[in-house]
Formats: C-alpha cells, sequence, structure tokens
C-alpha cells in the first residue's frame, strides 16, 4: 500500500483497559479524511475509554494491537505529540484549571500546535490570536467574556461542552472525537454547537462523534455508523443503522451478539 | 520539537538569568566576622550620628546574648563567623545616572532598571551590595514632600523623623535577626508620606547582593501620615554562590489614620542562602496595611510579615506565595495580633512543594482581652507536585476576647493527573502543563502584582517546572 493510499486513521485489533481490567476487546476500526464517523453504544460499553486511548491517557493501558495516524503508530507518542499531528478530543467531562485563563491557555496551546504543524514562523501575535479567538467565539455565540474565565472553572455543563468545540475550531485538528459533545446541550446551543462542527468540517479531516442518542445525528450527518457493545464494534453501516437503533434500541443487537458470540 | 516557552526554558537555564555575576570590585570590605570593633567601624564608614552608634552597639549585645530560635527551620549550618557584615562598593553614593560606576550600569541593564524607569517609575533606590548607589526621585513627588531616599541618607538628612519612628515597630531586642539587622543594617529605603498625600505609581528598590559569604542587611523604614498612600515594591535577585550567604532585612511600617500602605516583594535569592526576615507594621485607626510576598529561591527562609492592628477600623492584610524545591525550606506565613476592637485581617498563603523542597505555612492571629467585634480570616492551600514533597502547616490562635470571628481554611492537593492530561492533550508539553496549573494555583496573588513581577514569578515557576518533568 503507497503511503497516499493509506487511510487517515486505522485501528487494529485494540485491547486496551485500565487497572488490569481489560475495556476495549479487540477493536478495529479505519477513518479517512472526508468521513465522518458516528460511534454509538450504551453506556459503559467502552466509548470514552477508546477515546482516552487515542488521546495517550496515561492511566489506560494497551494490551494488544495499534493505532495507526498518518501511518505512525502513535500508541508511544505522548498526549501533546499527538495532539502536535492534529488529532483532537472533545472530553465528555472536560477538567476545570483554577486560576489558568481560557485565552492564555488556548493561545499556547494553539501556538504550541500550529509551531509543530505549520513551522516555527506560524505561531500567531497576541493581537492575531485574539482576534481569531474573538470570531471563533462569534461562531459559537459565546460571549467573550469566556477569554478572561478560568479554564472550565464553574462553567455550566453546556457551557463547557461549547468551550471544547472552541478548542476545536482554534487548534484546527485533522483528527477529532467527539466524547459526547451533545449531551446536556438543549436544542438551541445543540444546534449552534451543531453548526459550528460543520463549519469546521472540511475533506482534509476525518471526526469520530461519540454519542449514545441518535438526537445529535440529525444535525451533524455521519457517512458511517458504528455501534460498540462490551468493547467491540459489532454493528457497523450508514447512517440508516442510527435510525433503526433509534426505533429498536440496543437490545436487538445485544441478543445478536451474544448469539454470534456464543 | 521545541515549542515557545520551551526555548525560552532552555535560553534561561544556560544562563540563570540573574545569575550574572560582576567581577568584585569593592572599596571596602569589613573583615569575616561579628565584634564591637566591626560594629564601630562600620558606623566610623558611614559617618554617623553618636546615637547610631549606641543604637548598633546595644543591638549587637542583644544579638550576642539571643540564643538561634529553635522552631522553624534548621539554621545549624549558619556560621556567623564566616560572613562580612559590611562592603561598601563605590565611594559615594551616585546621584544621577551619569556618575554611576559603568559595571554596575551594566548590572542594572540586565536588570532592567533604566527601562522600568522610562515606564513609570516614580523613583528608584537601587542596592548594589551593601550601600545604595543609585537613586531618583521623581520631582512631582518631591513637590508634595513625599520622601524616598535609602536609609543611610535618611539618617543623615532627616535625622528628627528618624530618630523617632527607627527600631519603635521592631525593637532590637525583638530576636536575634532583628538585633543583628540593628548592630550592622546598611542601605534599605526611607519612604515618608506626608499627610492626604496618595503617591498613585508605586516606589520601587531592587536588590542585589554580589559578594560571597557577604550578609545583607537593609533596613526599610516607611511612614505614612493620616490619608496617605503608598505602594512599595521590592524585587530580589542573587547570582548562585557555592556557600552559604545571609540575608537579614528589617522592615518597619508605620500607618496612620486613615492611610493605606502596601508593600510588595518578590524574592528570588539564589539557593544558598540564607533569608530571616522581620517585617512588622502598626496600622492605626481606619489604616489599611497589606503585605504582598513572594518568596521563591534561598536555602531557607523564615518571614511572617505582621500588622499591630492599634486602632478601630484598623485593617492587615497578607497574601504570601512560597515556592520550596529541591533542598529548599520554605517557612512563611503571617502574623496578626489585634490589640484594638473593630479590626479585621486576612491572611491567605499559597504554597508549592516540589521534589525534596518543604513549604510550611506558620501563622499567628492573635486577639488581645478587650478587642472585640474582631474579624480574621485566614486560608492557606498547599500544592504538591510529587511524591516526596513536604508541607505543614502551624496556624496559632491566640483569642482572649469571645465576640469575635475568626475563620481558618487549609487545603493541601496534589497536582490532578486528569488537569495534566487535559493541558497536554491540547499540545502542551508536560513541563508546560504543570506551569500552567502552578500559575494558576498561585493566580490569586499574581493578579495583585504589578504587571512586570506578576509575568517575572510566572516565568520563574516555569524555569522551575523544567527540571521536575523528566
Ligand atoms: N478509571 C476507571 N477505572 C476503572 N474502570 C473504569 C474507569 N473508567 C471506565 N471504567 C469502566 O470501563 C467501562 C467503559 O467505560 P467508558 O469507556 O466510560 O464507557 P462509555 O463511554 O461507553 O460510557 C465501564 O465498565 C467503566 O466502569
Ligand atoms: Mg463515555
Amino acid at each position: 500500500m503507497t503511503l497516499e493510499a493509506a487511510p487517515l486513521f486505522t485501528i487494529e485489533n485494540l485491547h486496551a483497559g485500565i487497572e488490569g481490567k481489560e475495556i476495549l476487546r479487540g477493536l478495529d476500526l479505519v477513518i479517512d479524511r472526508g468521513e465522518i464517523h458516528a460511534l454509538m453504544g450504551p453506556n459503559g460499553s467502552g466509548k470514552s475509554t477508546l477515546a482516552y486511548v487515542i488521546a495517550g491517557h496515561p492511566n489506560y493501558e494497551v494490551y494488544e494491537g495499534r493505532i495507526l495516524y498518518k501511518g505512525e503508530n502513535i500508541l508511544e507518542m505522548t498526549p501533546d505529540e499527538r495532539a502536535k499531528l492534529g488529532l483532537f478530543l472533545a472530553f465528555q467531562y472536560p477538567t476545570a484549571i483554577p486560576g489558568v485563563t481560557m485565552a492564555n491557555f488556548l493561545r499556547l496551546a494553539v501556538n504550541s500546535v500550529r509551531k509543530a504543524r505549520y513551522g516555527e514562523d506560524k505561531a500567531l501575535s497576541p493581537r492575531e490570536f485574539r482576534r481569531l479567538m474573538r470570531e471563533k467565539l462569534a461562531m459559537l455565540r459565546m460571549d467573550e467574556s469566556f477569554a478572561t474565565r478560568y479554564l472550565n472553572e464553574g462553567f455550566s455543563g453546556g457551557e463547557k461542552k461549547r468551550a471544547e468545540i472552541l478548542q476545536m475550531a482554534l487548534l484546527e485538528p485533522e483528527f477529532a472525537i467527539l466524547d459526547e459533545t451533545d449531551s446536556g446541550l438543549d436544542i438551541d446551543a445543540l444546534r449552534t454547537v451543531a453548526d459550528g462542527v460543520n463549519a469546521l468540517f472540511n475533506p482534509n479531516m476525518a471526526m469520530l462523534i461519540i454519542t449514545h442518542y441518535q438526537r445529535v445525528l440529525s444535525y451533524i450527518k455521519p457517512h458511517f455508523v458504528h455501534v460498540m457493545l462490551d468493547g467491540k464494534i459489532v454493528a457497523s453501516g450508514g447512517p440508516e443503522l442510527a435510525e433503526e437503533l433509534e426505533v429498536k434500541g440496543y437490545d436487538w443487537l445485544k441478543a445478536e451478539f451474544a448469539e454470534t458470540a456464543s | 520539537m521545541a515549542t515557545e516557552a520551551e526555548l525560552e526554558l532552555q535560553r534561561l537555564g544556560t544562563e540563570y538569568k540573574y545569575g550574572f555575576r560582576d567581577p568584585e570590585q569593592y572599596v571596602f570590605k569589613s573583615r569575616k566576622g561579628l565584634d564591637r570593633e566591626v560594629v564601630e567601624q562600620i558606623s566610623w564608614m558611614k559617618n554617623e550620628p553618636d546615637w547610631m552608634r549606641q543604637f548598633r552597639l546595644k543591638a549587637l549585645e542583644y544579638f550576642l546574648k539571643r540564643p538561634l530560635p529553635t522552631w522553624g527551620a534548621d539554621l545549624s549550618e549558619l556560621d556567623f563567623d564566616e560572613i562580612h557584615y559590611y562592603v561598601k562598593p563605590t565611594e559615594r553614593q551616585g546621584r544621577s545616572w551619569e556618575e554611576v560606576p559603568e559595571y554596575i550600569k551594566q548590572t542594572f541593564e540586565r536588570l532592567g532598571i533604566p527601562e522600568a524607569e522610562r515606564k513609570f517609575l516614580a523613583g528608584v533606590g537601587a542596592q548594589y551590595e551593601s550601600e545604595v548607589v543609585y537613586h531618583s526621585l521623581r520631582e512631582d513627588l518631591e513637590r508634595q514632600g513625599v520622601i524616598f531616599v535609602d536609609m543611610d541618607t535618611a539618617v543623615r538628612e532627616y535625622p528628627d523623623l528618624v530618630k523617632r519612628y527607627f527600631g519603635t515597630i521592631v525593637p532590637p531586642n525583638d530576636n536575634k535577626f532583628a538585633a543583628l539587622n540593628s548592630a550592622v543594617w546598611s542601605g534599605g529605603s526611607f519612604v515618608y508620606v506626608p499627610e492626604g498625600v496618595r503617591v498613585e505609581i508605586p516606589l520601587q528598590a531592587y536588590f542585589r547582593i554580589n559578594a560571597e559569604n557577604m550578609g545583607q542587611f537593609e533596613r526599610t523604614l516607611i511612614i505614612v501620615e493620616p490619608g496617605g498612600y503608598v505602594h512599595y515594591v521590592e524585587g530580589c535577585t542573587a547570582p548562585i554562590y557555592s556557600t552559604a550567604s545571609l540575608h537579614s532585612a528589617v522592615v518597619e511600617i508605620i500607618v496612620k489614620e486613615g492611610g493605606r500602605c502596601r508593600y510588595t516583594t518578590i524574592q528570588n535569592w539564589s539557593k544558598n542562602v540564607y533569608n530571616l526576615v522581620t517585617k512588622r507594621a502598626a496600622a492605626y485607626r481606619d489604616a489599611t496595611m497589606e503585605w504582598v510576598d513572594g518568596n521563591l529561591g534561598s536555602k531557607v527562609t523564615m518571614k511572617y510579615p505582621a500588622v499591630w492592628l492599634m486602632e478601630p477600623g484598623a485593617r492587615g492584610e497578607v497574601l504570601s506565595v512560597a515556592f520550596a524545591s529541591d533542598g529548599q525550606h520554605q517557612d512563611a506565613g503571617g502574623k496578626m495580633v489585634h490589640v484594638a476592637p473593630y479590626t479585621s485581617s486576612q491572611i491567605i498563603s499559597k504554597s508549592i512543594s516540589k521534589g525534596t523542597g518543604r513549604a510550611s505555612y506558620r501563622g499567628l492571629v492573635k486577639v488581645h482581652r478587650g478587642a472585640h467585634h474582631v474579624r480574621s480570616n485566614v486560608v492557606c492551600d498547599a500544592l504538591l507536585l510529587d511524591e516526596q514533597s513536604r508541607t505543614d502547616t502551624y496556624p496559632y490562635m491566640e483569642i482572649e476576647e469571645e465576640q469575635v470571628s475568626i475563620g481558618h481554611e487549609a487545603t493541601v492537593s496534589k497536582v490532578a493527573e486528569e488537569q495534566l492530561f487535559y493541558l497536554q492533550s491540547r499540545g502542551l508539553s508536560e513541563a508546560e502543563a504543570m506551569s500552567m496549573i502552578v500559575n494558576g494555583f498561585i493566580e490569586p496573588i499574581t493578579k495583585e502584582l504589578p504587571l512586570e513581577y506578576a509575568v517575572e514569578l510566572n516565568r520563574l515557576i516555569q524555569l522551575e517546572m523544567e527540571g521536575s518533568v523528566g
């Protein structure tokens, strides 16, 4: 396979867990540029675990398998090295950092990533950064005061989710994972966030939307839908799979999966 | 690939920013050790009036009599016989920038003084060794009657004011190190703010030690007359030396009715310095005294800025940051003594310990009998950066009155893995993530600092973080 033909992102036979407990049990996934994939599955099926393993959370252990991104196995890389290659995770539960303003944090993050990806001279001046930040805040209908608030400190559930997408907008990832970004958003907020995500998407990047509701998928249209149960992908298909799940729930898959597994 | 911050760190790391050193060029340097003859010599060199000579000699007796404190940090390695107690670098004090010797100018330039002055300084008193060599004061302040001179000059030119207040807030027999300072003091600032005068721009002094085994014993006295206001800022940097140095300052402040004084220090002594400082203020009716105190560097620091709340309505505040890294012991805190009713105080202390570093909070809130309706609040937060680092809290309360409201909160936390991971997942290196978390932790205090000091403090912390992660 030549390099150009290789997909952007490939997971091969991934076994991973935490504290000796295996959560992901043989997972395969291929995602290419220009694609939006949805990963669905009931609570506890291992979706966030997968997101953390991809982003490089130090507490998770990988027992077997590979994750290839742009042809490189990223499993040995630190989280910041992965970010500097254009990976991004919108957290399900973003962490608060008291005393650190959004603007100070994001300027350092954006410039670290820009310099690594585009070259040392591509850092933004404070003025350029402010302009960009204002633009993205407006896009997500967020008040400018967010810039001077402390990172995720005292943010409502919805504010946290918007702030994650704001970070994505500024960091311009090539591969973005959105872990339950829709949960905790009311319908207007969901629409704003979805509009933002759609505006950010382009044929050069890929996205993995993790959710356990079908709702968000009527705003962000996936090309592929995967269903995860007990640490494995048990079904993959087109957008119609999400609709089927909406009608039938996960139980039919569980029954089917139990049969094939036995 | 190295980020902007990492490159900065590398640059700073290779040449410890303020660790540069001038070749020693001294006009006079006292011999090592301390006795009556050395004290007499200091007084003679300074051409002092007899009362000051007597004051010094009396203080020397107290110093020799008093034992070392048995509490707080370990001072057993401190050898009083190995210290030069007085070094006079130039023949006389420079009055204008042109008169300051070239090599000293270079040092100041590297410390950024002329630039700072151009920007907004009201006056600069910079201490080089034991003698103030450069000093300037803006003309409009002078016209308002504000005095901002080095202490030596004050003894000569304002003898009545000095004689009236010197040693009244920190008497020479207060403690061993106050006695030592009283015997051998040299340099420091004298600030006088007349009634109703508000000094709108901070008065700044830069301090620097530059002789091996040299003690620095500056003495500062600030008097704020009724309704006056001043913000005094002192930053200290020191080069790295192989054998222990001693810094033992005394600061005395008097804030009269309705006046306000803020005293800001960021000190970054090199890691062999014993930093043993007595800072005390008396606040009278409706007066406010605020100490903002940042302690980095040094081998041992013992420093507890104090406010004596003398009359109703007086308010005292201490905001303190201590950073103890490998081999350092920061024993810092604050003291509030409520002598009068209807007085209030607050102590906010933030400490960070790294590696074998140890940061202790030591504080006292004392309420005298009859001082009813006192309000006092103490918050001390400790952040531990790794498994071995250590923190202790010694919050003393001596409350002799019942109708009071006293609050005390203490927290100890570790840098959370989740926070590090979150920041790293956005492209920050581990060291960058760590310094961002630490700087966030002390933000309630840095936001009170003049901007360039806040920047400097954040940078110093970044530098400290560089070594902490592999
Ligand atoms: N830190 C942890 N320690 C132990 N078990 C965990 C931890 N995080 C998640 N798990 C377990 O891993 C499984 C998958 O969790 P998670 O990946 O959060 O699922 P999902 O995101 O699909 O709801 C669950 O059984 C959960 O209890
Ligand atoms: Mg989850």
